[in-house]
């Protein structure tokens, strides 16, 4: 079964959410993969700690146009669907935007005079933790400056296989990578706050996730703060309230030092455990 | 010398767009004629690499100059290539001929 942690707003608590989760199925003896899928800046790793198993790059192949070749016939740049090859027939230019490119090698493909060859590209990295023994994080991370994050984000996926429960830690947004992460789930749980700012985004997530026809459920963090327009659009919605987090300093200070509250308060097990329970109740019979 | 401002509208009268490859429209400016000549940027709705396209919509036009609100770091390398100076114009309640007589074209 695979699960998305995801929000439209950042800082709601997606990765807090994703750890003690993890800790606690983990701590269960469930055999259980977290992924940390929020490849610009993951840090999934500040709180889990494992023994790094594998490490190993995402490379992509990117075209380099030997200009001594190329005739100028344009056929590259009218079969780049990414607009990655810029061609200016009249004044002879022709240059790969590297950042545009997706990699499918058509350009290549389609070129009659050997021009195009293809060198590799390093666009990030996975990193592999064995944190138990039946317990895993894989880690996708972005080297710096690179344009998009979603092919690192998929090989971390692919990396944790099919072990029985997928956590997956989901960039911020309801963009690209946000899509990509949560279309390989069964189930995805939203992380929101009680401000005007976690409502907006909590309604773009909740509009995205219905045309993708993703079964989900909404957790308010920071619960006591802000109004009651989250809960309003919950209820209106009959949207599943899956579980609240209180807006408490002690909760704040264990997370800002890089613990685990299921660790440092191990009553919130039981919050953990349930809220496991509840989406497997509600929405794992349908996911095998 | 040939100067391509992003415009928000048609006219003289309209107001720089501060986007570069997502504005409107391109007024070509001939600085020796003194004409401007207002062309509708097709590339506006392209999911990615609208940059780039609308270097290659501009580039048509031989112009030396690109004035915009801004320039995106696909776009700079491309200009560079061609020996097309961007200038990053930030007022955005200038109007085109308010551009050209303050740049003195």
């Amino acid at each position: 079964m695979k699960i998305a942690i995801a929000s439209g707003k950042g800082g709601t608590g997606k990765t807090f959410i994703s750890t003690n989760l993890f800790h606690t199925l983990q701590l269960q003896g469930e055999n259980v993969t977290l992924v940390d899928c929020d490849a610009e800046e993951p840090n999934a790793s500040a709180f889990i700690k494992g023994k790094l198993l594998e490490s190993y790059p995402v490379i992509q192949l990117v075209p380099v146009i030997d200009e001594t070749k190329c005739t100028y016939c344009g056929k590259c740049f009218e079969y780049c669907n990414y607009n990655a090859i810029f061609f200016l027939e009249e004044r002879k230019i022709i240059k790969v935007t590297e950042e545009l490119c997706h990699g499918c090698g058509a350009c290549s493909f389609v070129c009659s005079y050997d021009a195009i060859s293809e060198k590799e590209d390093t666009l990030g990295e996975i990193n592999r933790f064995g944190v138990s023994s039946h317990s895993e994080l894989v880690e996708a991370r972005m080297k710096v400056g690179v344009y998009s994050p979603v092919s690192i984000l998929k090989e971390a996926i692919k990396a944790a296989g099919d072990a029985p429960i997928v956590l997956m830690d989901s960039p911020p947004g309801t963009s690209c990578p946000f899509i990509q992460t949560v279309d390989k789930a069964d189930f995805v749980v939203l992380v929101t706050e009680p401000t005007p700012f976690g409502l907006s985004d909590l309604r773009q997530s909740v509009e995205v996730l219905k045309t993708m026809n993703k079964p989900f459920g909404v957790i308010i963090n920071r619960a006591d703060m802000g109004g009651e327009g989250v809960y309003q659009y919950l209820h209106k919605e009959n949207i599943t309230h899956l579980m609240s987090i209180p807006f408490k300093r002690d909760i704040a200070a264990v997370y800002s030092k890089g613990e685990l509250l299921c660790e440092e308060q191990p009553s919130w097990q039981q919050s953990f455990s349930s809220l496991f329970n509840q989406i497997k109740d509600l929405y794992g019979d349908s996911c095998h | 010398m040939k100067i391509a401002i992003t415009s928000t509208g048609d006219s003289l009268n309209s107001n720089i767009d501060p986007r570069f490859g997502r504005c409107a429209f391109f007024a070509i400016h001939d600085t020796d004629t003194k004409t401007t000549e207002f062309v509708v940027n097709t590339n506006n709705d392209l999911l990615e690499g609208a940059g780039p396209s609308a270097v290659r919509s501009v580039a048509k036009y031989n112009v030396s100059v690109i004035i915009s609100g801004d320039f995106g770091m696909k776009v700079k390398p491309l200009m560079e290539k061609l020996n097309i100076k961007g200038i990053t114009h930030k007022s955005i309640a200038d109007t085109v001929s308010d551009i050209i007589k303050y740049y003195k074209f």
